[in-house]
């Protein structure tokens, strides 16, 4: 029952908070660029992105000439559907956790590697050269930054001393200096920098390169399926920064009247913090991209990872 | 195993049938445009990509054809005046100048000082306007998109500035044989002193938001190599000869106009990369703010226009002159040949895109996909003044 | 090993744009937010061309049907249209080969050198102002109409003697004959 529950209030908290997001963003990118940017519809805009839902909605749907029908179709609905389990095991707040696991982290891991999946079918089924382009370097890009993020990650459940993300939040205190980035400083980096690549957003966003790809691997799409696509990119945003929140910024503890606000204010720092990346940096470049990989991150996080078990096992 | 696909088996369009297919069939063939976000207009290239690698490069021409050249032929002397302006849109004031030197020289006309000067003025003036289109449109190449939001909003002050002498924000029809087509209004040179310290106040945040920023060097520094052997062979001027070494400036290897009685530096870099090219242009911000610092302070009274200036109905005199200009984006010639009539015979127009952008098949083989972007944005095209 | 110092140290130019797009956040916006705010500086662009009214009568034209502008345009987009000579009466006719007849002058009535029609094609004009200068009485100057809109094509071709007088009109001055 509990988990029915949990599931209808985990899809409308990502609906609500893709229209939140959609907002944000494009407020945010309009200030940066001294514009107001949304602004007609309702007061100051806030209606934009329900009228942008109902543009998404009523575009007609087709299907490219020599596509694979059921690829280009599975493709939206396996990057949305499956960003769902990931909320399952975040505690949003003292009891607002839609099922305690004991391998919280485990399950998120392994489940966002099935945007992946999702990417692949959405470049080969387009049939278009770009869009296999795109969907090469996506594959490319999120197997590569997996690894530092699963490292930092454990770092932290070495620190912790478990993988249950409630557990690893009721380990940490209110203040900052009691939140887990206190110990890990290097570790939060990795994990925000492998955040941004997985979730395909600048500066590492190649795969939807807009002035190299023409929109990467979702070019052939219109219309709703392009919106499934985008929600699954801003659900993916909120997963990772809600993570981020649970395991380094001390989740829903606050210095005075902890609770689920906090959760949420940290959460929307994270984001706004994309957001903002987003709107500054040009693009890195493929090689470029997979060398910070390979050449900083993974030995960075490894030494991190080494170190930390050492400071664990002496004290 | 060898694997010729025959051409009822590639299909495209006559460019792409007739592109070869190499003996490798691992080979992408690919066409960027002629819609494409960051191909600065409708230039189509052909790619024949390797993975990520570009085997060959073919671009392909055409599709903005405008027949500028053919246009000339109908229209009188003055008529064809508006044409150039559409030529290449960012930078209509050198265009103009071009047009209207090799008028002069054909007709023996005068201009007044005061006429040079202004000529100078707004030229430079849309010189910096071009640049800052020309660096922000290469960042959101490269994926930011917020500096081009910036340069417009420098821009901006430009065109009205431009606006309040001409009457248009982009395509001025300003220049006339014999001098400019009107007057400066009486504020125009106090705006242009205002705004050449803001913009001098400006030019330290792009250095800190985008030339230092590390992204961005590493994706341009040793991108594109460009020998300066090949910019001989292809005919590159501008900010493409600059950025591999050579000091080559129209103003300063032909001068006209006052400029030789103006003083600047010719920025010049040695990298011969895609940096060396965009830090050239960086410094051609600067110098076109010290020309017009001197320019309003040297500007004499005097007509704008010389008396007896050819009227719409002029005819020339036989004869055939060759005039160019210093552009934004290279040398900017026209040769025209006059019979003797009302309409020219013939007027060609050397588009400085045209000779930057045939180095590009050469140089992008080798590169990466993302490297061919930044090249071609390094080379500030656009394929208006490539087509005529 | 420098390279790679080298490398870390370039990261403060990250923080550094990091920086200048926040302080650029908190600003205020420099657009002008149409149709709440409207620029300023319209008197000196040159929109559509429009008659310049004859300063003792502003619906009339000061054009005396030269020609001048049509042959002048580039595009073409100018069409003058001169009034025909009125037909004299039967008297008129009359009195005139009376006079004929004595030996004296007659003139033939002419038509006004005023435009029947004079029709501007706004799709084809490039806005160059060659017309505006070589006409010898000054009767084509710029508007600063940057607002106009229309849905097809042949809504651009204007006729510029109704636009004249809608303009003395809408200025309310007194509406005259035509001469």
């Amino acid at each position: 029952m509990r988990i029915v529950l949990a599931a209808v209030a985990v899809m409308a908290f990502i609906a609500a908070n893709g229209l939140v997001l959609v907002y944000m963003e494009r407020k945010i990118a309009g200030h940066i660029q001294r514009r107001p940017g949304p602004f007609e519809v309702g007061w100051h805009g806030l209606l934009q992105p329900i009228v942008d839902a109902g543009k998404l909605i009523g575009k007609q749907l087709f299907t490219p000439d020599g596509a694979d029908g059921l690829l280009y179709w599975l493709a939206p609905v396996v990057s949305f559907v499956w960003v769902l389990p990931l909320f399952i095991p975040i505690p949003f707040g003292p009891q607002l956790t839609a099922f305690e696991m004991d391998l919280g982290i485990v399950l998120i891991l392994a489940f966002s590697g099935t945007n992946l999946l999702a990417l692949c079918m959405a470049g080969w089924g387009s049939n278009n050269k770009w869009s296999l382009l795109g969907a090469a370097r996506a594959v490319a890009q999120s197997v590569a930054y997996e690894i530092p993020l699963l490292l930092a990650i454990l770092a932290v459940a070495f620190t912790s001393g478990t993988l249950d993300l409630s557990n690893t939040v009721k380990l940490q205190g209110g203040w900052p200096w009691q939140w887990n980035i206190a110990l890990q400083p290097l570790a939060f980096l990795i994990y925000f920098i492998c955040a941004l690549a997985e979730t395909n957003r600048a500066p590492f966003d190649l795969p939807e390169a807009e002035s190299e790809l023409t929109a990467g691997f979702h070019t052939e799409y219109s219309g709703m399926a392009f919106g499934l696509f985008f929600l699954a990119e801003y659900a993916n945003m909120i997963v990772v920064c809600a993570v981020a929140t649970a395991l380094f910024l001390g989740g829903w503890q606050g210095p005075v009247f902890s609770g689920v606000w906090w959760f949420l204010a940290k959460m929307y720092a994270l984001l706004f913090l994309m957001i903002w990346l987003r709107w500054t940096y040009p693009r890195v470049r493929f090689d470029q991209l997979l060398n910070i990989n390979w050449k900083w991150l993974l030995p960075l996080s490894l030494a991190n990872l080494m170190l930390t078990a050492l400071l664990t096992k002496v004290f | 195993m060898k694997h010729h696909l025959s051409p009822e088996q590639i299909s495209g369009d006559f460019y792409s049938r007739r592109f070869e297919q190499g003996p490798d069939e691992d080979t992408l063939i690919l066409n960027m445009g002629p819609q494409h976000p960051s191909t600065h207009g409708v230039l189509r290239i052909i790619l024949a990509l390797d993975g990520e690698y570009i085997m060959r490069a073919e671009p392909v021409l055409g599709y903005l054809h405008r027949m500028h050249e053919a246009m000339a032929e109908h229209r009188t002397y003055l008529g064809y005046l508006p044409n150039m302006g559409r030529v290449d849109y960012l930078h209509a004031v050198a265009w103009n100048w071009a047009y209207v030197g090799a008028v002069e020289r054909l007709g023996g006309i005068e201009v007044p000082r005061r006429a040079e000067y202004i000529r100078v003025i707004t030229c430079e003036l849309n010189r910096i306007s071009s640049h800052l289109l020309w660096w922000g449109a290469y960042l959101l190449d490269l994926g930011a998109f917020t500096p081009i939001m910036y340069a417009f909003d420098d821009r901006e002050i430009i065109l009205d500035l431009l606006q309040s002498v001409s009457g248009s924000r982009l395509t001025y029809s300003f220049l006339r044989p014999g001098g400019v087509a009107f007057d400066l209004p009486d504020t125009f040179l106090d705006e242009v002193k205002a705004f050449i310290p803001h913009m001098r106040a400006r030019l330290p945040m792009y250095k800190a938001l985008v030339t230092d920023n590390t992204i961005l060097r590493h994706r341009c520094e040793e991108v594109g190599d460009l020998p300066l052997e090949m910019c001989r062979r292809y005919g590159a001027t501008g900010p493409v000869v600059r950025g591999s070494g050579m000091a080559y400036d129209v103003r300063r290897a032909e001068p006209y106009g006052v400029y030789p009685e103006l003083e600047f530096e010719i920025p010049t870099e040695n990298s011969q990369d895609a940096m060396g090219r965009y830090l050239v242009r960086m410094g051609e911000l600067e110098q076109c703010l010290n020309i017009l610092e001197q320019a309003v302070q040297a500007i004499p009274e005097g007509e704008h226009l010389i008396k007896g200036a050819p009227k719409p109905r002029w005819k020339a005199p036989v004869g055939e002159t060759y005039f160019a200009v210093e552009g934004a984006r290279g040398k900017i010639g026209v040769h025209l040949v006059s019979d003797g009539s009302s309409t020219p015979y013939r007027c060609k127009l050397r588009a400085p895109g045209f000779s930057n952008l045939s180095l590009f098949a050469e140089l992008a083989e080798g590169t990466l996909l993302a490297d061919a972007v930044s090249i071609l944005g390094s080379l500030d095209l656009v394929i208006p003044e490539i087509d005529r | 090993m420098r390279k790679y110092i080298q490398q870390l140290k370039d990261l403060k130019s990250l923080i550094v744009g990091l920086f200048i797009t926040g302080d650029n956040l908190r600003k205020s916006t420099v657009t002008v937010h149409y149709p709440r705010q409207e620029v300023h500086n319209l008197a000196s662009f040159r929109g559509p061309i429009e008659l310049l009214p004859k300063p003792k009568n502003p619906t009339q034209p000061r054009c005396i049907t030269c020609m001048m502008c049509v042959s002048t345009c580039p595009s073409g987009c100018i069409t003058v249209v001169k009034h025909k000579a009125p037909k004299p009466s039967a008297e008129e006719k009359q009195a005139m080969a009376e006079a004929e007849a004595r030996g004296e002058k007659v003139a033939k009535p002419k038509a006004p050198k005023t435009p029947k029609q004079f029709l501007y094609d706004y799709s084809l004009c490039s806005l160059c102002g060659l017309c505006s200068e070589v006409c010898p009485v000054n009767s084509i100057g710029f508007s600063s109409d940057v607002y106009m809109v229309c849905r097809r094509r042949s809504e651009l071709k204007l006729d510029l003697l109704a636009r004249l007088k809608a303009k003395a009109d809408r200025e309310g001055r007194t509406v005259d004959e035509v001469a």
